[in-house]
């Protein structure tokens, strides 16, 4: 397996998604190359510090508006449905 | 006599608690809907402001999805999570809303996807032991936000909703309306795209080998 080959199975390794035989097939090369092993290691790291920080909080206050906001909306469109009696 | 299921069995027999919302907002209630906002603002909140990148936009966006979520609940046929459905809402909604900013150029997931830029690894450097914490929480927040902002927005969406936000590849392509094939190729070039700018704050200086 060449570094090309490696890169193409990526997104599966990290899901674990891959069969037995090719799994045990990348961790040989990689195994056997520094550059497939550095970024295997920083992907999976990249991935981890998004997971870990959250970027964009939505605070209370904003919540409470929107949440406000949407339900008049939707509470005029179901009243606009329901035949008078 | 009682019959033994598996769990795997179980888990197909059990309804998806969001289902049971779902048929009692069909039935006009909004004490139903407002349990799914509450479930879900804050992910539809962040995948708005991947896609945007500008907070206004993604808080308007919140509420045109759910609304639009109202409106077309009857549309919903249970085929897929409720929350992919509604992830699906929001992508169009932020779609549109780039487009807006961008006076009227067409934007789509497939916007500025050519360019093999980061692709290819180039940086094999280590990186530094635990590196954010060379970093307060205000820096690394600001060096992670401008490092996703770079992206292309067909490429920041896929790694926001299948490594962020953790939906399967599948409910992804799903939410997307992109083959699995296409969400794996896209992540694999946002990952290694990321990976290579973080590599400028987080590598082993030069002259140090990682212990």
């Amino acid at each position: 397996m060449n570094c090309t080959e490696f890169l193409a199975n990526l997104t599966d390794y990290f899901d674990a998604k891959t069969a037995t035989a090719l799994r045990t097939e990348l961790e040989q090369h990689m195994a056997g190359c520094s550059h497939c092993h550095v970024t295997v290691d920083t992907t999976r790291q990249t991935i981890e510090v998004y997971r870990n920080n959250e970027l964009f909080e939505l605070p209370e206050s904003i919540r409470t508006q929107l949440h406000q906001a949407v339900l008049d909306k939707c509470a005029k469109l179901k009243h606009k449905k329901t035949p008078r009696s | 006599m009682a019959t033994m299921l598996t769990p795997e069995e179980k888990e197909a027999n059990a309804l998806h608690p969001d289902l049971l919302l779902v048929e009692k907002v069909k039935a006009g209630d909004l004490s139903a809907f407002e349990q799914l906002m509450r479930q879900y603002d804050r992910q539809i909140f962040r995948i708005a402001l991947h896609i945007t990148q500008n907070r206004e936009d993604a808080e308007d966006i919140v509420q045109d999805t759910f609304f639009k979520a109202f409106q077309k609940v009857n549309q919903f046929q249970g085929n897929s999570k409720f929350y992919t459905w509604l992830v699906r809402i929001a992508v169009n909604e932020s779609l549109m809303r780039l487009r807006k900013r961008r006076s009227q150029k067409t934007v789509s997931m497939d916007d500025e996807i050519q360019t093999e830029e980061g692709s290819i690894p180039r940086d094999f450097a280590d990186w530094m032991p635990n590196p954010e914490q060379n970093y307060n929480q205000a820096e690394l927040a600001e060096i992670l936000r401008k490092t996703i902002k770079g992206l292309p927005p067909g490429f920041r969406t896929v790694f926001a909703l299948r490594d962020i936000d953790g939906l399967s590849t599948e409910e992804t392509a799903q939410a997307l309306g992109l083959s699995v094939p296409a969400v794996k190729s896209r992540l694999l070039r946002a990952r290694l795209q990321l990976r290579e700018r973080l590599s400028r704050y987080f590598r082993v200086p030069t002259g140090e080998h990682a212990p």
